[in-house]
């Protein structure tokens, strides 16, 4: 049997890394684990409930999360969260390019035997979720 | 029968605006490595094409890239000398008009005349294709003012001019990955149904088409994803083999790095479905892609598939919207947060009948948040009381001209009339396009090429 103690949470970043695209007032956002062994974790974890959490103040119609195995990668789609996209938003980042960055806050729970597949500094605990 | 030998092509620009100084070393490197070679530049977004419209209405011999000549001024030259051929959409809404800014380009340099083909077909704002439009748009189409409408077409045309003897193809709205494909499939000479081949050639050309998005450039993370010499990025090279698989490389001596983690963010950047990346010439499915190191700066993407291409081709219309007004102010030190929130309620109350305020306080919500204020409601962003450099930034849109520009002449007023301390106003007012998409049968859109004598 596992205990707590065996576990820790660090924020998605530290496991997986991507970038944001946008086409109209779509945006899809790709997370690529760091190592294929932290893969399953973040297919376990970071799913679509979870994500659509992250993005609730966005209010998307629809989160579809698309798995690339070979590439221990998923592609998350989030529908109507640029407020309106590039040609009718008013915020600055029209693009939703720093959206990435919002995902990769999401927490991660990690077996201590997979902590050192981790990257970036250590001390940094998770921020929690956010609206 | 010796196999062809390996297509090397380069990306010189991924988006209007780009770097003027990346191609001089692809160049090099394509001479260097004596392989067939093509340099790209995509140099056109989704809005770019409008724009261009607008700027040819003032001007009916400009509507192209306005830095085709710094884009091709340090290349042009050597590329013609050396046998690589250059390929780009950098026509834009008058692709012959740039066909003939080359010429006199190559003039200029001292070159004899090259052969020039101008892609034509993209643009279906006429007559021609209005009653098509329509019925597919639907009333959203009537009243609207009209800037541009462009088929993205695909590699075909680009490849029979190529296969012509072009030594440049100067294109308006095609896919980007069509700058890619087109001269795969002239070099290769494919069957234009060979969905696989056409597939990885997509591919391909889908990581070279946003220039240093694969090279390091919007990647850099100090401290968790570092890049070498970001400040002088080396700029892509698709060593394209006869099966269509690629290697991604840069030139030597430049910036930047080539490793699984940065093809892999670009190999889906703007991507939904991966088992389905649709383009004018497949279907592309990267389900089962591997992308793997095969030396320093060096990936090989391999296991795409393809997939019949569809009956139809995106068409994108633009149309005026109106007007987008934005001003900003800052306030530091202390109760900045509070004394910038108060000026928004201000401006709130002075705006209300124009519409919707969006405020973003820079430095404490910007970006994240969204236009209904959901994120500032939250109890962990209600406010940012220790905040010491504020900067309040406020935007709205509006039909009437006179009507945005009340937004300026408020945030303005503020300096007197609003909240202490309050300094460093700047606005800005533009005019905004929007963009409806439809699908047309590929047989209304007749894509070919012309030989610029």
């Amino acid at each position: 049997m596992t205990s707590t103690m065996d576990f820790i949470t660090v924020p998605l970043w530290r496991a997986a890394h991507g970038r944001t695209g946008d086409k109209g007032n779509r945006s899809n956002i790709s997370v690529i684990a760091w190592n294929a062994r932290l893969y399953p974790l973040i297919v376990e974890q970071i799913h679509e409930a979870a994500i659509a959490r992250q993005f609730r103040h966005r209010q998307p119609t629809r989160v579809t999360r698309h798995l690339l195995p070979n590439l221990h990668a998923m592609n998350v789609v989030l529908d109507d969260v640029l407020d309106g996209g590039v040609n009718d938003a008013l915020n600055l980042d029209s693009h939703g390019k720093a959206l990435s960055f919002l995902l990769l806050e999401l927490p991660l729970r990690v077996p201590m035997a997979l902590a050192p597949l981790l990257r970036g500094p250590e001390s940094t605990t998770p921020e929690g979720d956010t609206p | 029968m010796t196999s062809p030998q390996a297509l090397h092509v380069g990306c010189a620009a991924g988006f209007s605006g780009d770097r003027t100084d990346a191609a001089a070393p692809v160049v090099d490197a394509l001479i260097t490595s004596g392989q067939p070679a093509v340099l790209i530049f995509e140099t056109l977004a989704e809005r770019t094409l409008a724009l261009a419209q607008l700027a040819r209405r003032q001007d009916a011999a400009a509507g192209y890239e306005p830095l085709l000549d710094d884009l091709l001024r340090p290349v042009l030259a050597r590329c013609l000398q050396h046998g690589v051929r250059i390929v780009g959409n950098f026509g834009a809404a008058n692709p012959r008009g740039a066909a003939l800014r080359i010429q006199a380009l190559a003039r200029e340099l001292g070159q004899a005349a090259p052969r020039i083909a101008v892609i034509h077909g993209d643009d279906v704002s006429g007559a021609d294709h209005h009653a098509a439009l329509r019925d597919r748009l639907g009333p959203a189409l009537d009243a609207r003012p009209v800037v541009s409408a462009n088929a993205y077409l695909g590699a075909d045309a680009i490849a029979g001019a190529l296969r012509a003897g072009a030594q440049i193809v100067v294109a308006g709205r095609v896919a980007d990955p069509s700058l890619t494909v087109g001269p795969a499939l002239a070099h290769y000479g494919w069957a234009t149904d060979d969905w696989d081949r056409l597939a990885r050639a997509t591919m391909a050309g889908h990581l070279l088409e946003c220039g240093a998005q694969v090279t390091g450039g919007y990647y850099a993370d100090p401290g968790l994803k570092d890049v070498p010499g970001l400040a002088r990025l080396g700029y892509p090279i698709a060593e394209i083999d006869a099966d269509g698989h690629c290697i991604i490389g840069k030139p030597p001596a430049t910036g930047g790095v080539v490793n699984e983690h940065t093809v892999k963010e670009q190999l889906l950047y703007e991507v939904h479905d991966p088992s389905a990346y649709l383009t004018p010439d497949v279907v592309a499915d990267i389900s089962d892609a591997r992308v793997d190191e095969v030396a320093p700066d060096r990936v090989r993407l391999t296991g795409v598939r393809g997939h019949p291409r569809t009956d139809t081709l995106k068409v994108n219309v633009c149309f005026e919207t109106g007007w987008l007004a934005e001003g900003e102010i800052s306030y530091a030190g202390a109760r900045a947060d509070a004394r910038a929130r108060l000026a928004a309620a201000v401006l709130r109350e002075r705006l209300r009948d124009v519409g919707p305020l969006r405020a973003d306080l820079i430095g404490v919500a910007s970006v994240f948040a969204d236009d209904a204020g959901r994120w500032w409601q939250h109890p962990d962003h209600a406010g940012a009381a220790d905040a010491r450099d504020v900067r309040l930034r406020v935007a709205l849109r509006h039909a009437d001209r006179a009507q945005a520009e009340r937004l300026a002449r408020e945030v303005v007023a503020l300096y007197t009339c609003g909240p202490a301390g309050g300094g460093g106003v700047r606005t800005a007012l533009r005019p905004t396009l929007g963009t409806l998409s439809c699908l047309l049968p590929r047989a209304q859109v007749a894509a070919r090429f012309e030989l610029l004598d």
